[in-house]
């Protein structure tokens, strides 16, 4: 400690923000080189699997988009929530929700469907992931209830809820009794974006909420208020900003949002209703938003750095036979080298004992 | 009806069984964010920790050692977590949360030469006379050892954070690190310190589960339980005892609902499945309405990152 | 390695010449796709046993990949997909969550064949094969029945889905027919694989008076529980007596070695087609682990002969007259249930207590 310090820049460094994450990845693909090594792999193939490979296609750019866009969605209002210290951990219930309540309408007007029935499924979704995210802002703003342990318990009671309706009311009746539903309709389905690909409408609407995110925290009043009170919550106080307000305002929003991505999952690449909705995506939204350093483009860079590393992790293991433990030991490194050389956007990094001026600072 | 009352007794002993792991991590990572740092690692480390715990057990023989190599996993997974957030000040959500992805992977990866492999689980305390008491007796004095620990462990570090010099400054460095680190302590070392003794606790949670409760390595085995544990620290507002009535509210209503199908009453499971979570979102609802209260017990530099130049 | 080499030669030499004429002697490759880790010791572990039967016996002709923990939503079309579109000529798909995801990428790959475990629809290059698991119930629930003591057997289930309902009537008749005054609790955890839990459950079974524990879960939690309770149990998937060797009775055993060897085979010298596969005893679909030796030698001798009359077709698991739990008869007397009624079950057989969660 006391031979390698860091010292504070005055601002943020403009070129560390764009060298720190090429930095993590050259110490990524440094470090998976000696794993891969180390595991008995080609570590030149292994990487090229994960890294090129998946992009040297157009059904691998599509089906990155696929993998980004529920991230990317869920990222989007997290982040906006936790910039003002609203910390909704529930993304993955609210997607589930959203799902529940989206595709929940294809099977209530299967066979009797029309245009109409796509974009009132999308309302209803963003409404179930709104809804079960109302729960968690009620119980703060009414009770004083941490969000951060409801909505995560949420999430599970929403899975569960999922399970209790596949194996009931949303099942194919004439799936021999399996918990999956009817394949939605030709008009419950999202139209798909480039033919060849599965890349769906969904991932337009995640390009949309990247601008509208935006724009929200950078141009508007309400984004501004979102800020302060994330910053500094006494000033705001004083400011006269409402803080309830904002709970509810960033929670419905974020649960809003996870609920599209719900909907966009079952009503785009898995066409209907099945226990198995999310591979953990509510989650690995919090790790994409902090990534993305909660900027709506950065969150849209992680998400598709997420995904690359997801189905780069699948395409080693079908051409080389890597297990999928090492793709999480190797995921794990890659964002520990992203998070730790963030560090030098703020601080500069010095060797020697600890100079007088850093305590004089101080 | 007497069928139903003689029951009391067992689901009593499971659900102090049950609520264990939970006891453990969770006591951990309390002191972990008493001093400032909210670590969400605590499922990838209670997986490294079960599954160097069972390597270890199987490859000596000694559960002891397996438990204590436990610990330390845990404690090394909490190391990297802690150069990672505390030395290059990396967020401390993100970081924990990859924490955990990376524990899923190395678990797995560590864990491929010990699927399938049993091994004798700790031996339960046996005390005639007290052990063959009616109902109770099996439950309060018929464990497994690590039981025991878990509960002393509750006075332990209610007493260390609130009755030594070491946990006021512990609490004083999670209040405001500023103000303590101006008054000369280590802010730094002390959170590291802190952040060791919850991945230790984490490491053992893991360690309990695939050395007693369930003995035996399966990928994933926490199953959610550092979630949980999570879960419960907020749940407990930061007080250890509270932590106790947590783990066992929630470890009670998990046993319990399983009886209840036992028993055919006719309820779909699914249901059934939710109540331990719906249960702690109700006592929490009741617990956080005096806001004095729970803004006294949280500690205020929770989750901030502390440079001392800054 | 060496896949990724032939793979990459493969690709190389399809497009520099359209065949690989240098090298006719080009080997099949065969996809495996799993829903849990190879390491579970259980389904996904059963299922890699036949793949690793298919390289032993035909490895000079083919070669075979897997991809394991494939989550059943919106990424299993994808591996499905990399497979088909790597060079894979037959893709296993071996969980019901496939089904769907297997059939829009075989619609895509009209020359790959697919063969999905469990799912009911099929077209021109998908062909589906499941086991009659419930055979193996109406064996062991023969032994359950003679074994309790308290009349109480305890029952883990996973999800209610129809096989493991139709598991637990199998099992629940049989044990009837040799003891009527015994009764089936059946818990629900909710899950195919979660240690704590099957524990948990089990120790709730046994609390509740149980002696005997049958499983349908993947993990050997319940089997370690009974044998420190010094009671019964059955294992599920593979053998697991290792894991309480005195408790352990026997245990069903899936085994798709012969199976996937044939299929194999079959596209290997063009004569696959389509179809669907529901094998049991005789078909070496399944076994049953050797039976605990502290089983009385009548108990051994009557399951024995259960199994072989199932075999030899002398006995159905669903042989009317079976009465559903409102006493009211549901297979009528001198009939046997049809396939699609066992396919379909979502009701509980007279013994069993509780509903089924609907």
């Amino acid at each position: 400690m006391t031979l390698l310090r860091l010292e504070p820049r005055g601002e943020a460094s403009r070129a560390m923000v764009y060298a720190t994450p090429l930095l993590a990845v050259a110490l990524t693909l440094a470090s998976g080189f000696l794993l891969f090594w180390a595991m008995g792999f080609d570590p030149v193939k292994a990487l090229h699997a994960f890294f090129i490979a998946p992009l040297l296609s157009l059904r691998g750019l599509g089906e990155l988009a696929v993998k980004a866009t529920p991230l990317v969605l869920c990222a989007i209002g997290l982040a906006i929530g936790f910039r003002a210290n609203v910390w909704n951990i529930g993304a993955e219930g609210q997607l589930t929700l959203g799902a529940i309540t989206g595709g929940g309408l294809a099977l209530a007007f299967y066979g009797e469907g029309g245009w109409w029935l796509l974009p009132l499924m999308i309302v209803a979704g963003m409404a179930g992931g709104a809804l079960w995210a109302a729960i968690p802002a009620f119980l703060r703003v009414r009770f004083n209830a941490s969000e951060i342990l409801t909505s995560l318990m949420l999430n599970y009671v929403a899975l569960h809820l999922l399970n209790y309706l596949m194996h009931g009311p949303y099942r194919d009746p004439d799936g021999f009794a399996f918990p999956e539903s009817r394949l939605f309709e030709a008009d419950a389905v999202l139209p798909l974006l480039v033919a060849g690909t599965r890349v769906h409408l969904g991932s337009l609407f995640a390009l949309l909420a990247v601008a509208a995110g935006w724009f929200l925290m950078a141009r508007t009043f309400i984004g501004f208020q979102i800020k302060v009170i994330g910053l500094t919550p006494t000033a705001a106080g004083y400011a006269g900003f409402n803080q309830k307000k904002i709970i509810w305002l960033t929670l419905l929003l974020s649960g809003a949002l996870a609920g599209l991505a719900g909907l966009g999952e079952v009503a785009g690449p898995i066409g209907q209703m099945n226990p198995t909705i999310s591979p953990g995506y509510g989650y690995t939204a919090i790790i994409v938003a902090f990534l993305g350093r909660l900027h709506p483009v950065g969150i849209l860079l992680a998400g598709f750095l997420m995904a690359l590393s997801f189905i780069g992790g699948e395409a080693a293991q079908i051409a080389l036979g890597l297990p999928k433990a090492i793709t999480g030991v190797f995921q794990g490194m890659l964002l520990f080298f992203l998070l730790a050389t963030d560090v030098l956007i703020r601080y500069r990094v010095r060797f020697g004992a600890k100079g007088i001026v850093g305590r004089a600072a101080a | 009806m007497s069928a139903e009352l003689a029951l009391i007794g067992p689901i009593l002993a499971a659900m102090l069984a049950a609520a264990t792991p939970l006891l453990f991590a969770a006591l951990g990572e309390l002191v972990v964010e008493k001093s400032g740092v909210l670590n969400l690692g605590v499922e990838g480390m209670m997986l490294v920790g079960a599954v160097c715990g069972f390597a270890v057990a199987v490859q000596t023989g000694s559960s002891t050692l397996g438990f204590v190599a436990g610990a330390a996993a845990g404690a090394g997974m909490a190391a990297l977590f802690g150069v990672l957030t505390l030395l290059l000040l990396a967020n401390q959500v993100a970081t924990g949360l990859a924490l955990t992805l990376f524990g899923v992977g190395l678990s797995a990866l560590i864990g491929q030469g010990f699927v399938g492999i049993p091994i004798a689980d700790v031996p339960e305390l046996y005390i005639p006379g007290l052990t063959d008491l009616p109902v109770i007796g099996k439950a309060l004095f018929g464990q497994d050892a690590l039981v025991y620990l878990a509960l002393a462990a509750v006075p332990a570090v209610h007493w260390f954070l609130y009755a030594t010099r070491k946990g006021l400054i512990l609490r004083a460095v999670g209040e405001n690190h500023a103000a303590a680190h101006a008054l000369g302590y280590k802010v730094i070392r002390i959170r590291f310190l802190a952040v060791l003794f919850g991945g230790a606790m984490s490491g053992m949670a893991g360690a309990f589960l695939s050395l007693d409760y369930t003995p035996m390595w399966a990928e994933g085995i926490s199953s959610g339980r550092g979630w949980i544990a999570l879960a419960l620290v907020v749940f407990a507002t930061w007080k250890p005892g509270r932590v106790l009535l947590g783990a066992w509210l929630f470890g009670g209503v998990t046993i319990a609902q399983l009886h209840v199908q036992g028993l055919g009453i006719d309820i779909p499971s699914q249901l059934l499945s939710m109540l331990p979570y719906l249960a702690t979102v109700v006592v929490l609802v009741v617990i956080s309405r005096d806001v004095a209260r729970i803004r006294l017990n949280a500690p205020a530099s929770l989750g901030k990152v502390f440079h001392p130049d800054a | 390695m060496g896949k990724a080499l032939m793979g990459l030669a493969t690709g190389a030499a399809m497009l520099a010449l359209g065949v690989g004429a240098a090298d006719a002697q080009e080997k099949m490759k065969v996809g495996f796709v799993y829903v849990g880790p190879i390491s579970d010791h259980g389904y996904s572990y059963q299922h890699d046993q036949g793949r690793l039967a298919v390289e032993k016996e035909l490895g000079d002709k083919v070669t075979t990949t897997f991809v394991e923990n494939v989550p059943e939503g919106a990424d299993a079309e994808r591996v499905i997909e990399q497979l088909a579109s790597s060079g894979h000529k037959l893709i296993f798909t071996t969980s019901f969550g496939f089904m769907n995801p297997t059939l829009k990428v075989a619609q895509r790959h009209p020359d790959v064949k697919f063969e999905h475990a469990t799912g009911y629809k099929r077209s021109a290059n998908v062909a589906t094969y499941s086991a009659r698991f419930y055979e193996a119930r109406t064996v062991i629930g023969q032994i359950a029945g003679k074994m309790t003591k308290s009349n109480i057997i305890g029952y883990i289930g996973s999800f209610p889905i129809p096989e493991v309902v139709s598991g637990i009537n199998a099992f629940t008749i049989a044990m009837r027919e040799v003891n009527p005054k015994a009764e089936v609790r059946v818990v629900w955890v909710n899950s195919w694989y979660d240690p704590g839990k099957e524990a948990e459950a089990a120790k709730a079974l046994i609390d509740q008076g149980a002696d005997v524990i049958s499983l349908h879960t993947d993990s050997p939690a319940a089997i370690q529980v009974a044998q420190e309770r010094g009671l019964w149990v059955f294992g599920q998937s593979s053998d697991m007596t290792r894991f309480g060797p005195k408790a352990h009775l026997t245990a069903i055993v899936d085994d798709w070695r012969e199976y996937y060897v044939n299929r194999v085979k079959a596209a290997l010298d063009g004569s696959w087609k389509s179809q669907d596969t529901w094998g049991g005893f005789k078909d070496h679909m399944l076994f049953l682990a050797p039976y605990n030796p502290a089983l009385p030698a009548d108990v051994v001798a009557a399951a024995e002969k259960t199994r072989t009359d199932i075999m030899e077709g002398k006995r159905h698991s669903f042989q009317g007259p079976v009465k559903d739990q409102s006493g009211k008869v549901v297979i009528a007397e001198g009939k046997q249930a049809t396939d699609e009624q066992i396919l379909k079950m979502d009701w509980y057989v007279e013994g069993v207590q509780g509903k089924v969660p609907k």
